[in-house]
């Protein structure tokens, strides 16, 4: 079975315009990734558990120490616009949804 | 306040008695000493874009490494409601387009949290309840958003500031099981949160500045109904005391709506704080789609069980069992011991005092003029001048008679004011009460003297009038008279 994608969807998400074309195309390419994860799916015994990490580490972490952050400047130097030292961003019309 | 009943109803016109069922989603900051993956310092009120690094203005190539800090508070938290702690867990991306997070998407957990299963004990018009604690997961907040324009609103606004200071400061999810049952219930559950979050000492918990947030989910059925009604989110809460105005509001609207024959539609509601009303933000056309998968640059959290149980044998004294303390070892009213154990510095200050004076006068005190006198003035009690002496000395000249109830409040203040030694402020102000009665006696002999009617009244049998005759005789010595003393001789000298 050939898995198949809402491209429509994924590009929304993403906040893409698609040309025909190229919905067409990435649909295809799209479709040969999940034929692979399924591949992969048939090769994977019911005892081998998912993998979300490829190296075997846990609690990688950092002493609660303060390192350097950039200068006031140097943070704002490749915002395409500021202003009262902030990043100024186009306005937003619709809440999209908050942490 | 307290609801009188856990039902909103029944409401004119309908005998159907409704239910409310609430979850609460609260939002905690940490109080670490820099962000969640990056070494940016984690301090409110810094000028904006001060505190920001490649890592937390997402620049590509950077790599996050959690805050070990961060992970031990969220662990601590999770015992303190008596959670699992998970012996593995993930972080997650979720994925979202809006300017507050500049990578896009928000490091956060998913299907498997730090602490899952815990339960907060809370109690509500002297009834205890159980509160079911879903989970605690460990995320990083977001930056601060300014809209500008015309209307200050998102609505009409010409364009947005983004100031990044806060994006990736560590921030902790607790939701709650819908286990609560009244706006009632729902405020005690977040100063019972809150209390204990500021006994852990994890987090400043001010809702004011935002380092304590809570969405609330609120619907309403009949009562017996099994399944629960349509949820209405509420957001834009920014104190206890709102939270409870939100959700007495929007269950009066829901159960309006059902008792009118109408249908809950489910969406987000904006609490306005000026008419304590709730308005919808826009229905929630479709489910928004996070995309959530786990973060490939963090490492799976697997905590030394050893480890977590260290942490759990070191936790302090909990404001519940501190309250049950206070209780019962100092015999102190159960709504004054609550206040006091609630905040540790209030706990610590109690019990400094109440060690040499009676603890049930210290508490009142504590609770009543000193809690006045810091709300006026505006300060914590960490600031105040008068220290647990002060209070242990006001108790004392208080319980052996030498100050009355107006001596100590006169007394307690100007030691307020001045930081001065309560024996020095009695002294130097005369405040101490006479109760020696030669030298009250020429003054009550004046008084009956002057009040004719009053002294008729009371020989006539009428008990009350003595009351008139009291207070000519505070007044003549400027309030330093032992009222009882008075009261005594009053009687003896009429009754001759």
């Amino acid at each position: 079975m050939t898995p198949t994608i809402d491209v429509d969807h994924v590009a929304r998400l993403a906040r893409l315009v698609l040309t025909d074309e190229e919905r067409e195309r990435f649909g295809r390419q799209l479709a040969l990734i999940l034929e692979h994860a399924d591949r992969v799916r048939e090769v994977a015994a019911a005892d081998v558990p998912p993998t979300s990490h490829p190296i075997p580490r846990a609690n990688v972490l950092r002493a609660d120490e303060p390192g350097p952050s950039l200068s006031h400047e140097d943070a704002l130097a490749n915002a395409p616009e500021a202003e009262a030292g902030m990043f100024r961003v186009p306005p937003i019309t619709e809440r999209e949804e908050e942490g | 306040m307290g609801d009188a009943a856990t039902t909103a109803g029944p409401v004119a016109g309908t005998d159907t008695a409704y239910e409310t069922v609430i979850g609460l989603e609260c939002h905690v900051e940490l109080s670490t000493r820099t962000k969640m993956f990056c070494g940016c310092r984690n301090e409110f009120g810094a000028p904006p874009n001060t505190n920001v690094c490649p890592v937390c203005l997402g620049h590509p190539g950077t790599l996050p490494v959690p805050n070990e800090r961060a992970i031990e508070s969220i662990v601590r938290i999770g015992l303190a409601f008596d959670c699992e702690i998970a012996p593995h867990s993930l972080f997650h991306r979720k994925n979202y387009f809006y300017p507050d997070m500049p990578k896009n998407f928000q490091i956060s957990q998913y299907d498997l949290p730090i602490c899952v299963g815990g339960h907060l004990d809370v109690e509500v018009d002297g009834e205890g309840r159980r509160i079911g604690i879903t989970r605690v997961h460990m995320e990083e907040d977001t930056g601060k958003t300014t809209h500008a324009g015309a209307t200050g609103r998102i609505a009409g606004a010409d364009y947005a500031l983004e100031d990044y200071n806060r994006a990736g400061v560590p921030l902790v999810e607790i939701v709650s099981e819908p286990d609560l049952r009244s706006p009632a219930e729902a405020r005690a559950y977040l100063t019972e949160l809150r209390a204990t979050l500021l006994a852990l000492g994890v987090s400043d918990v001010r809702m004011e500045e935002g380092s304590l947030r809570c969405d609330a989910n609120i619907s309403v059925r009949p009562v017996g109904h099994p399944e629960f009604g349509t949820k209405v989110e509420i957001k834009n809460m920014n104190s206890i005391r709102s939270v409870e105005r939100a959700l007495r509001h929007e269950q009066e609207r829901q159960v309006g709506v059902l008792a009118g024959g109408g249908r809950v539609v489910q969406e987000t509601r904006h609490f306005d704080e000026t008419t304590g009303t709730t308005t919808s933000m826009r229905s929630k056309e479709e489910a928004f789609d996070y995309r959530y998968f786990p973060e490939p640059d963090l490492s799976p959290l697997e905590p030394d069980p050893a480890w977590v149980e260290r942490l759990r044998a070191e936790l302090p004294e909990l404001p519940a069992a501190r309250r049950r303390r206070f209780e019962q070892r100092y015999a102190v009213p159960p709504a004054q011991a609550a206040t006091l154990a609630a905040d540790h510095a209030w706990a610590a200050f109690f019990e400094e005092a109440a060690a040499g004076a009676d603890p049930r006068l210290v508490a009142n005190w504590m609770t009543g003029d000193l809690a006045g006198l810091l709300n006026e003035a505006g300060i914590e009690l960490a600031g105040a001048k008068v220290g647990p002496r002060h209070l242990t000395a006001l108790a004392r000249l208080l319980a052996d008679g030498t100050i009355s109830s107006a001596g100590a409040k006169a007394a307690l203040a100007e030691a307020f004011a001045t930081g001065e030694a309560i024996e020095a402020v009695v002294r130097a102000r005369g405040l101490a009460q006479v109760s020696d009665e030669g030298a009250l006696t020429a003054v009550v002999d004046e008084v009956i003297a002057e009040n004719p009617g009053p002294v008729e009244q009371f020989r006539g049998g009428k008990e009350g009038a003595l009351n008139a005759l009291i207070g000519p005789v505070m007044k003549k010595t400027g309030g330093s008279a032992n009222p009882q003393v008075v009261r005594d001789l009053l009687r003896a000298r009429l009754s001759r």
